[in-house]
């Protein structure tokens, strides 16, 4: 198991007003990402916990894209990894802003 | 004073050698290996009949139980190296060399035995040139064919799974070579002939079917939202633009998922009779729902699909079947249909290096070829015009003469840029390379040619390569659709970003793609069991996909 904490600088607060979403599943090639409204609004933290090790790299680049796309500001993210790919990440993240800044259900 | 009639004479003995097994053509079960032992001598080429699909079964069983003091240093020329028997030969020092084309679950096994010298290899084929060289260099002095029934003329009926039987028999039967067929049963008159008996020299009643490995069955369950999304991006950003008609799809569930999406994503976008109606295809489960829907005119097919054949028979306006109802398949007859009539060929593979070629070999694997390489390449024979054909090659050489310039056929790789345990797709070097190093081949295993790609396809967007002008360029559209493998982060990215304005990347939001809409919901079945219903209970699924 390897924890892995990445905090960038985001371009503007995450639009919305809800506290808190979960999306994904742990399972294998999967994972699940809790989202929460808890940061001051250019922060975003990302937490991981993998169970697959060595892809710091990835999964650094993985966040910084998504950060720079999205712009999540005021969210942190605990993600519960399965060895899921990278596309899934990207995706699952993706799902997570989406659901918490209320576009979707 | 020479004689023009020694492999007639020859022929003649080894029939006479078999003859005492024999009643008429019909030999007994529990005398194949001693007919084996009989008909062929040391040396032989001998075409053991098996391939992605089908397997002469009994025949394999019965030549690798021959006494190798009678029977040894065989040539085995075949299409498949598939059951463990086939390779068992060369164990037992039945047979020395071979000449194949496909080895998919025996891929790690051969590569042992060829490691060890226990192999003389010959060539790693496709299942067409093996076929074409049935005919100059590789004529079987012995077939070994599985049928599903023969009369006692030796008639053959080979039901759906015809294959590749037809090419395997007139290349034997015709150089003076001696059939021998395993059928299922013998009957008084057959559905229909396939096979003519006077072809045929020896029949085998097994008993039982022969295998056939369901290996175009894609379990709806299984596939992911980026399958889904590189299925939008594909039908959206190749298929419509192009008016794709006649293509071939290859296996993989990337493919499956855009099957499945031309009756929801594909009616949407208003595709519906503007793209993907006419195929040289497996009868895959997967396409049910699109021929359901009406989007299916014509369906050519290299083989049968385990549970397919009542639903075939139904719908005799999309299939090819036979007087008696049921499918003709002709692997021969479809590859070339895949090579000169089709206009794209997408499929999935393992690794991609950076000039495009792309290899499903792995440095312990040697997983042979089958017939992706045909479908995937430029028939540069090719001189019949069609739209996709002509704009294809329109944007690779823009500057000829529209009467002089060749057109291109479409071939698309497509998959997620991280494969099973993360092992990416892109990488610097193909393990292909390593392996014909360590076996000293002269060709590393390639599947499909970079200079052949025209299109690669992953979650990231899609990379036209009949765009680029050079090969850095080249490099850069593929770095730039390489997503987080090295190859992906190892990009620069104002060269990326240069393409992208040119059109030779386009990302999701570049087709007005949003991944977040890449949703199973999207997909027309969403399990083996919605399969089923589509299908008007007419698709039997085996028991390995009943999940319900």
């Amino acid at each position: 198991m390897e924890t892995l904490n990445y905090r960038n600088k985001a371009q503007q607060r995450a639009k919305g007003s809800k506290r808190q979403v979960i999306v994904g599943v742990v399972a294998s090639g999967n994972l699940e990402v809790l989202a929460e409204r808890v940061l001051p609004d250019t922060d975003c933290e990302v937490d991981i916990r993998t169970a697959a090790e060595g892809f710091g790299e990835v999964w650094q680049a993985v966040v910084a894209d998504f950060v720079e796309r999205r712009s999540p500001g005021g969210l942190k993210f605990s993600i519960n990894d399965g060895g899921a790919r990278p596309d899934t990440v990207a995706l699952r993240l993706a799902q997570a802003v989406s659901a918490i800044e209320g576009e979707r259900t | 004073m020479t004689t023009w009639n020694n492999a007639q004479s020859l022929r003649d003995s080894r029939k006479r050698a078999g003859a005492p097994y024999a009643q008429g053509k019909c030999v007994a079960r529990k005398d194949t290996t001693a007919l084996l032992e009989a008909v062929i001598r040391p040396g032989d080429r001998v075409c053991l009949e098996g391939d992605n699909q089908k397997q002469a079964d009994l025949l394999a069983t019965a030549l690798a139980a021959v006494n190798k003091d009678k029977v040894h240093d065989l040539h085995m020329v075949q299409s498949g190296v598939v059951l463990p028997e086939h390779l068992d030969l060369f164990e037992l020092g039945i047979a020395k060399r071979l000449d194949y084309a496909y080895s998919g679950p025996q891929s790690q096994r051969i590569a042992k035995l060829l490691f060890g010298g226990k192999i003389e290899l010959g060539a790693v084929h496709t299942y067409l040139e093996l076929f074409a060289r049935y005919y100059v260099d590789l004529t079987p002095q012995v077939a070994l064919i599985a049928a599903v029934s023969a009369d006692r003329e030796g008639n053959l009926y080979t039901g759906p799974n015809t294959e590749d039987t037809p090419a395997i028999v007139e290349a034997t039967a015709f150089k003076d070579g001696i059939v021998i067929a395993q059928v299922n049963e013998i009957v008084d008159k057959l559905p229909r002939v396939d096979i003519p008996g006077d072809w045929v020299d020896f029949v085998i009643e097994s008993g039982k079917p022969f295998y056939v490995e369901p290996l175009f069955t894609r379990d709806p369950g299984a596939i992911t939202e980026t399958q889904i999304l590189t299925a939008m991006l594909a039908i959206k950003g190749i298929y419509a633009p192009y008016g794709v008609q006649r293509l071939n799809h290859g296996i993989g569930f990337n493919t499956a998922a855009i099957e499945l999406l031309l009756p929801t994503y594909g009616e949407r976008l208003g595709l519906k009779g503007k793209i993907a109606s006419r195929w040289a295809l497996n009868p895959h489960p997967t396409l049910i729902p699109a021929i359901e829907s009406g989007w299916v005119q014509q369906i050519h097919s290299f083989g049968s699909e385990v549970g397919m054949d009542d639903y075939i028979r139904a719908r005799p306006d999309v299939f090819f079947t036979g007087p008696d109802g049921s499918l003709r398949s002709n692997r021969a007859f479809s590859q070339v249909a895949g090579l000169y009539a089709c206009d794209m060929f997408i499929g999935s593979t393992l690794q991609i290096d950076l000039q495009g070629n792309s290899s499903t070999v792995t440095a312990d694997r040697v997983a042979g070829f089958g017939g992706a390489p045909n479908m995937g390449s430029d028939a540069r024979g090719r001189r019949h015009p069609s739209q996709p054909w002509l704009q294809a090659g329109k944007e690779a050489d823009p500057d000829s003469p529209a009467a002089l310039r060749r057109g291109r056929k479409l071939v698309v790789q497509i998959g997620e840029t991280f494969g099973d345990k993360n092992a990416p797709l892109f990488v610097e070097n193909l393990d292909a390379l390593k392996l014909a190093e360590k076996l000293d081949l002269d060709l590393a295993p390639v599947m499909v040619y970079g200079d052949d790609v025209t299109h690669i396809v992953t979650e990231e967007g899609i990379a036209n390569l009949l765009l680029c002008r050079n090969n850095d360029e080249r490099e850069h559209a593929i770095r730039g659709v390489a997503g987080y493998t090295e190859v992906g982060r190892g990009r620069d990215k104002k060269l990326v970003q240069q393409l992208r304005e040119r059109g030779v990347i386009r990302r999701p939001e570049d087709l007005g793609i949003d991944p977040l809409d890449a949703d199973r919901r999207l997909l027309a079945a969403r399990s083996i069991k919605d399969l089923v219903r589509w299908s008007g209970d007419l698709y039997a699924p085996p028991s390995k996909f009943r999940n319900w």
